[in-house]
């Protein structure tokens, strides 16, 4: 039962995020809103890994596995960019 | 090296004794799943150096050939796709990796039976999808670059599903192995006691899950584009034909490490058994091949030095580029420390395991030419390329790779390899190899342009040269096949442990049964310790 509970929580919080990417997206940031909705789509990818993935009851070693994709999306950007930034 | 092992010697048939088509299409045998997987990848290479061949033919005359200027355009494709897509990448992973990675460990089984064979399946629906996007002939070259095959009248987007499912099989096969070295491990078998071809195997399946979704991605991309025109490369609806090239090699620079990884497993793994002395610095090639998965990453770049990148990145890759030599070198120079004052015996398996060595160093030292921007400009797209890959894929892990075929046979088979015919073969696949290979780097650096179907006549007589080599290395892949087929009927009944190794596979019958160990051993020391009393009697 106290599962169920830990779940819907973290659904509503999902919920409640969607909500707030959508409130900030009419606040006029310039830069701040790509900052924003990031920093919350973070967030959420986080609550999803950790409690509907169960990643927060794993071990170090499967988390590492977890989030070693990140990382490599991270180098593909970073290299990616390397390129595009500096051509003529 | 381990206690409770039942005293093995190669009388019963082992796994081998049930028969039938069900039997084989449908185990969960790790063996017999890596059996399947070496056939179907032996095939392939079989098939991929026939068009070899007749690439090889049209090239001896420097005008239109036997074959039209299009339809070589598909022989080179179907030669360079098929080698590395159907054959490389899974020849040592998939087959001996299925077959000794839980021997090795000392294990029943893999940890996930079922996926394993669920791999095997999806890498057959794969290749059936390859075939059958064959009716409009790929022209693509095996690189697949936009914008051409954007446009291209072949099945691309056939292929790049074929491709996609071989892919998967991939990717499940490299967390099977990842697991299966975590968890299923005899008792007493520490990280440091692993045998190298494990470390191997183990940094190879990390390549290979990180690696293979951004191939797959990609494929879906261009997919798209042909599609639905949606313009992810198409520079006129704000797409970069160079992102594809980006991605593709992000997949594609670290999986040539998925191909030389397990080939460098297998030689570590020779060396000492045939020189009969402990591997030098056993750590240091441990975590070479690991640093070597995680170098092999960053340098993606360096095939498109004269694509266009930015001369910044361009730099950058370049600097990067040389870090992977250090851990390479770290893996050569220790072999050979290894070999220094051995009692070497050169049985067919050390051959092949000298000719690795003595032809990827060829290879490897040919690489920084391609590394540095400069001779990088000179060299880009010429025979100098085709010769260094040759070199390292071919010279290195396709002589790894038959290293370990004719290591491994005697306990696959239950059956021993004649002496004599392996070596023949062996001679000859080395005298034709540097013919027809060294010759094109000389083809290259005189600036003849690789995937040209026609060419300058001042070139003729190089490329009669490099036809006449292919034959002598044809001859010999025929006599070696040969003797395999040979050998698996009328062999000598081969005993547990032919070789005197110490690694876990051998302490075992030859075929091994079923289930690999009848009873599980522990480990009590590290599987290369020769020299110490009774170690490796065979
Ligand atoms: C009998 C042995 C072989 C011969 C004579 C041979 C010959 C050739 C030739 C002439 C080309 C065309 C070069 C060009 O114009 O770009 C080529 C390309 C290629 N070969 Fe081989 N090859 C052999 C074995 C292999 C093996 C064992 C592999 C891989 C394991 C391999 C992988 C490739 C690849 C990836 C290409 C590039 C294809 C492309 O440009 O799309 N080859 N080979
Ligand atoms: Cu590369």
């Amino acid at each position: 039962m106290k599962e169920y509970r830990t779940y819907l929580i973290v659904w509503a919080s999902l919920v409640v995020l969607t909500g707030l990417t959508m409130g900030v997206s009419y606040l006029r940031l310039g830069v701040g809103n790509a900052i924003v909705a990031l920093a919350i789509a973070s967030a959420k990818a986080a609550l999803v890994g950790l409690y509907f993935m169960h990643l927060r009851r794993e071990s170090a070693l499967v988390r590492a596995f977890a989030l070693a994709p990140l990382l490599f999306l991270a180098l593909i950007i970073f290299g990616t960019l390397s390129d595009t930034l500096f051509r003529k | 090296m381990a206690d409770g092992i039942s005293g093995a010697s190669g009388t019963g048939r082992g796994y081998l004794a049930e028969t039938g088509l069900r039997s084989w299409a449908f185990s969960l045998d790790h063996k017999r799943i890596g059996v399947m997987y070496l056939y179907t990848t032996m095939f392939f290479f079989l098939v991929g150096g026939l068009f070899a061949e007749l690439l090889r033919l049209k090239l001896m005359t420097p005008g239109p050939g036997f074959v039209s200027d299009k339809t070589y355009n598909v022989f080179f494709t179907l030669h360079g796709a098929l080698m590395i897509f159907l054959f490389i990448i899974p020849a040592i992973p998939s087959a001996l990796g299925n077959f000794f990675i839980p021997m090795m460990v000392g294990a029943h089984d893999v940890a996930f039976p079922r996926l394993n064979l669920a791999g095997y399946w999806i890498f057959l629906a794969g290749i059936v999808v390859v075939i059958a996007s064959l009716v409009r002939p790929m022209d693509t070259g095996w690189t697949f670059y936009t914008p051409y095959s954007a446009k291209s009248g072949a099945a691309v987007t056939l292929l790049s599903f074929g491709l996609f499912l071989v892919g998967m099989s991939s990717i499940l096969t490299g967390l099977n192995f990842i697991i299966t070295i975590h968890t299923q491990r005899a008792p007493g078998m520490t990280w440091s006691r692993m045998p190298l071809f494990i470390w191997g195997m183990y940094a190879t399946s990390v390549i290979q899950v990180l690696a293979t979704p951004v191939i797959g991605m990609t494929f879906i991309l261009l997919a798209a584009e042909r599609l639905f025109g949606v313009g992810f490369f198409d520079p006129a609806k704000g797409g970069d034909p160079l992102l594809f090239q980006h991605f593709f090699w992000f997949y594609s620079h670290p999986v040539v490490y998925v191909m030389i990884l397990p080939a460098m497993g297998i030689i570590s793994e020779i060396i000492p058994v045939f020189s009969r002395k402990p591997i030098f610095g056993y750590k240091a090639i441990a975590y070479s091949s690991m640093a070597i998965a995680l170098a092999g990453f960053l340098v993606w770049g360096h095939h498109m030095f004269v694509s266009g990148m930015s001369s910044v990145a361009a730099v950058i890759f370049s600097l990067l580029t040389f870090s992977v030599a250090v851990p390479t070198g770290v893996k050569v120079f220790n072999w050979i420390a290894t070999l220094y004052r051995g009692s070497i015996s050169f049985e067919s398996p050390m051959l092949y395991a000298l000719m690795f060595i003595f032809l990827f160093i060829i290879g490897g030292l040919t690489g920084p030419f391609l590394g540095s921007l400069g001779t990088n400009v000179q060299l880009h797209d010429t025979y100098f390329v085709v010769a260094h890959f040759h070199y390292t894929m071919m010279g290195g892990t396709v002589m790894g790779w038959l290293a370990g075929l004719h290591y491994w046979f005697p306990k696959m088979t239950g059956r021993m390899l004649s002496e004599k015919l392996a070596r023949r073969a062996a001679v000859l696949i080395l005298i034709g190899f540097n013919v027809t290979f060294f010759t094109m780097f000389i083809l290259g650096y005189k600036g003849m342009p690789r995937r040209w179907a026609e060419y300058p006549v001042q070139y003729q007589t190089m490329h009669i040269i490099a036809t006449v080599g292919s034959w002598v290395l044809a001859a010999g892949i025929i006599v070696m096949v040969w003797n395999f087929t040979r050998s698996l009927y009328r062999g000598e009944a081969a005993p547990g442990n032919p070789w005197g190794a110490l690694t876990l596979e051998w302490q075992t019958a030859s075929p091994p049964p079923v289930e690999n160990f009848e009873v599980i051993p522990t480990v009590t020391e590290w599987p290369y310790s020769f020299g110490r009393k009774g170690a490796g009697d065979a």
